[in-house]
């Protein structure tokens, strides 16, 4: 026995080290991107669509030529939505091929181990409407980059969306609002902002907790239905979201009274309840479903058409799926505006991608150039702030697809912004960190 | 051949009693210290470091620490990971209620704080024995679950519920790159595996065993089950707590309660299930194999299949894992129940009386 399984052992062995070798060999003209995805797991029917738009936009980027003529090359790695498979593969692949440009963890917990690595390994972190709240502060968080909107900012949006509805937001004064939440640090961000506005506005806030992965929520509903709020907000993910509408169908809550964040609007969520979830309204990240929009019939055309999609190609357009392209398309640009400073056609490093993403300047001529005209809004972000312009539509699902039923919304940035500044302070003090100097700022690196 | 014993002759009490009374033993680990303290951070890179090392050798710690309630005392525990919860959290609070407390001391004091929950969740294994105290110290793990998510002082208030820490050092020395965490990690396993080592082996250990083997002879024989049980459910309790301030702040830097989830207190039985009961070494093997090995299938399959011309994509690679995973334990509870330390122990037995076997 001994002496058979010695030349198994010797092959695996070797195989293993040939596998943890860093790759020396990185070519020129190569942008490394991990792309941090779950295809396993109880999110995976949320984290596909995702995973295959980022990477479908990252295939179609390099069919285009590239950035400038560098092409991406990326390697997935699957955290399965835990915190620390999600560390071990950042890990993994951040020294690869000369260096990770950015990384998008993709889940709040994994983004909260990863903000205190990026600071010492230079790689900037995308939450594209996720991750720290406080982290829009770009003078404390350096390296952190929550695009297009945070859970402030959803949640304001959507407290001011029923106080018009209401007619008025001192009309909210002696409502009840209830939110369901994931116990996690993703469903918690919210808290802080609700519990102060429902101070400036008068509202009774209910918080219900939902353990992940939440498929049990006999308990939550029956509170609800004791207590009756006029509005809940769902700031639920995957199964949890479906089993929230089925136990509202249940409870006989009405379902146009639920309002969903953009985590909790996506087709995985609602195809289950079919008919059940009709009325139910949930925010966008800027952009909803969008099998019309030019990028999507363009991925169609150059990625699907020659048969390299990487998912099924009746996905392509749907809510996740398109933030995922979105998310992608954020980050490539990152890059092409560092390549406008640093030399186009050059590899970017990390800092330098860094500055890109911190001067982003997504105009309407970029934004129809790329074909996601209609999908999102210009865009811009600064060194104080790196969330950018937060748009975002209400839609609905009216049993078979999300209709858009709202104009687009932005936060009142006068209540965020002490906010952010006040939790960022308060991060910058538990972590012994300055803010940032104008100087620095300015500093093309900004090492 | 070379592992025999033939010609080492004992001369003292002291000689006959130590850890490792076999030389062979003795030089075998030695070397295996030093490599570890010298030559792995020379050699290894970060990624082995970050990734594969540091948590490696803090669950081992954890399984070192439920070994000693599991293994040498018998009582199951299921509330390992609410342990390690209460040593983090509180080493936690002790660095921010106390700025700029050293981190041993704040180590200590998560330990501390987690003996004395230990203790605490440990006196109904005075009344109930088996599966009925693992239900019991379940309560434990939800317990702490659901304070460390709802008393928001614990977490000093953080919006979302997720707490970090600061710049860690020790005794003037930072404690920030890689391989300084790993020789911090590696210096408490080292040491507290040696104060259990000699635990086990004294007056303490024999009760404790005396108390798995039968209870009721034990204490017929004159052992305090009382004493006996609750010092085990302490000492476990004080290791473990420790294990789980090192894995907030040494590796995971800023974490939330499901770091500790029930998941972690499973993780960290079959750990100690598969590794060995009642074994040191054993603590680490089934560290090892629960850590190391889906890590290194991961890596290897997609290298595997690319050597074979097939590519593999994320998701069944993923499966595939877990898969070989499941099927390997299932494999070595089969051929070897009482562990892979007993595998490492018979190996010995074989090597000493090779080549003539009888």
């Amino acid at each position: 026995m001994k002496s058979k399984s010695l030349p198994l052992v010797a092959a695996i062995v070797a195989a293993a080290l040939s596998a943890t070798a860093p790759a020396a060999f990185a070519q020129a003209k190569e942008q490394f991107i991990p792309v941090l995805s779950y295809r396993t797991g109880a999110y995976a029917p949320n984290g596909v669509p995702f995973a295959n738009g980022y990477v479908d936009y990252l295939k179609y980027v390099n069919a285009k030529g590239g950035l400038n003529g560098v092409r991406i090359i990326y390697e997935e790695c699957d955290t399965s939505y835990q915190t620390d498979k999600g560390v071990e593969c950042y890990e993994r692949l951040k020294g690869k091929h000369g260096g990770a440009s950015l990384v998008e963890p993709l889940s709040t917990g994994i983004t909260f181990a990863l903000t205190d690595k990026a600071p010492g390994d230079k790689i900037p972190i995308i939450t594209t409407g996720y991750g720290r709240s406080d982290s829009a502060d770009g003078n404390v968080f350096k390296w952190n980059f929550p695009l297009l909107g945070t859970y402030w900012s959803a949640a304001d949006i959507l407290v001011n969306y029923i106080g018009k509805k209401e007619g008025g937001l001192a009309k909210l004064k002696g409502k009840k609002l209830t939110l369901v939440y994931a116990d996690h640090p993703y469903g918690k961000e919210p808290i802080p902002y609700l519990q102060e506005a429902s101070k400036m506005h008068g509202f009774e806030l209910q918080l219900l907790p939902v353990a992940l992965p939440g498929i049990e929520q006999k308990s939550t509903w029956l509170q609800i239905r004791q207590s009756r709020p006029d509005y809940l907000f769902l700031w639920g993910w995957g199964v949890m979201n479906s089993t929230s509408l089925k136990e509202a169908v249940a409870t006989g809550f009405p379902r146009d009274k639920m309002y969903g964040v953009w985590w909790s609007g996506a087709e995985p969520d609602v195809k289950d309840v079919g008919d059940g979830a009709k009325g139910y309204n949930a925010l966008t990240l800027q952009h909803g479903a969008e099998p019309n929009a030019k990028i999507t019939k363009d991925i169609l055309a150059t990625i699907h058409g020659k048969g390299q999609g990487t998912g099924p190609k009746e996905e392509v357009g749907s809510v996740l799926y398109t933030r995922g392209l979105l998310a992608s398309m954020l980050a490539t640009e990152g890059i092409k505006r560092a390549q406008e400073r640093f030399g186009k056609g050059k590899v970017m490093t990390g800092e330098q991608v860094r500055w890109g993403l911190e001067n982003l300047a997504l105009d309407q001529k970029k934004i129809d150039a790329l074909g996601f005209t209609g999908v999102m809004r210009p865009t811009s972000t600064s060194c104080a702030d790196h969330r950018g312009d937060a748009w975002a539509r209400i839609h609905t699902w009216d049993g078979t697809k999300w209709n858009f039923t709202s104009d687009w919304l932005q936060p009142d940035d006068s209540v965020i912004k002490p906010m952010v500044k006040a939790s960022a302070d308060k991060y910058a003090a538990e972590k012994k960190l300055t803010r940032r100097t104008p100087e620095d700022c300015q500093s093309a690196g900004g090492s | 051949m070379l592992y025999r014993e033939n010609g080492q002759f004992k001369t003292g009490y002291a000689e006959d009693q130590q850890i490792f009374p076999i030389r062979q033993d003795r030089i075998v680990i030695l070397v295996l210290v030093a490599v570890a303290f010298l030559a792995v951070p020379l050699l290894a890179n970060e990624y082995l470091l970050r990734a594969i090392l540091i948590p490696f050798l803090i669950l081992s710690l954890a399984a070192l620490g439920l070994n000693v309630l599991v293994g040498y005392c018998g009582q199951i525990s299921l509330g390992t990971g609410a342990f390690m919860a209460v040593g983090a959290y509180a080493a936690y609070n002790l660095q921010v209620r106390i700025d700029g407390t050293p981190l041993l001391v704040s180590l200590l004091f998560g330990g501390f704080c987690a003996t004395v929950a230990g203790v605490v969740f440990g006196i109904p294994s005075l009344r109930i024995k088996g599966l009925y105290l693992a239900v019991a110290t379940l309560a434990a793990q939800f317990f702490f679950d659901w304070a460390f998510l709802r008393i928001k002082w614990f977490t000093n208030y953080a919006a979302s519920g997720s707490v970090a820490v600061a710049d860690l050092s020790a005794f003037g020395l930072p404690v920030v790159t890689p391989v300084q965490k790993y020789l911090f990690c590696l210096s408490i396993v080292a040491l507290c595996a040696l104060l259990v080592k000699n635990l086990v082996r004294g007056h303490v250990g024999r009760e404790w065993m005396a108390i798995r083997d039968m209870d009721v002879a034990a204490a017929v024989i004159g052992i305090r089950p009382v004493y006996a049980k609750l010092s085990a459910f302490a000492v476990s309790s004080f290791i473990v707590g420790i294990a789980g301030a090192m894995w907030g702040f040494v590796y995971l830097g800023s974490w939330e309660p499901s770091a500790f989830s029930i998941d972690r207190s499973f993780q960290l039985l079959f750990m100690v299930i598969i590794g060995g009961l009642g074994s040191i070494m054993g603590s680490f093997f089934g560290a090892a194999f629960i850590v190391v090995l889906p890590i290194v299938l991961d890596r290897l399959l997609p290298a595997l299949g690319a050597g074979v011309g097939l590519h593999v994509d994320t998701a069944t690679v993923s499966h595939v894992v877990l898969m070989i995973y499941g099927s390997l334990i299932v494999f070595f509870l089969i051929v070897e129940p009482h562990g892979l330390a007993r595998l490492w122990s018979m190996g010995k037995e074989k090597l000493r009386l090779w080549p003539f076997p009888h």
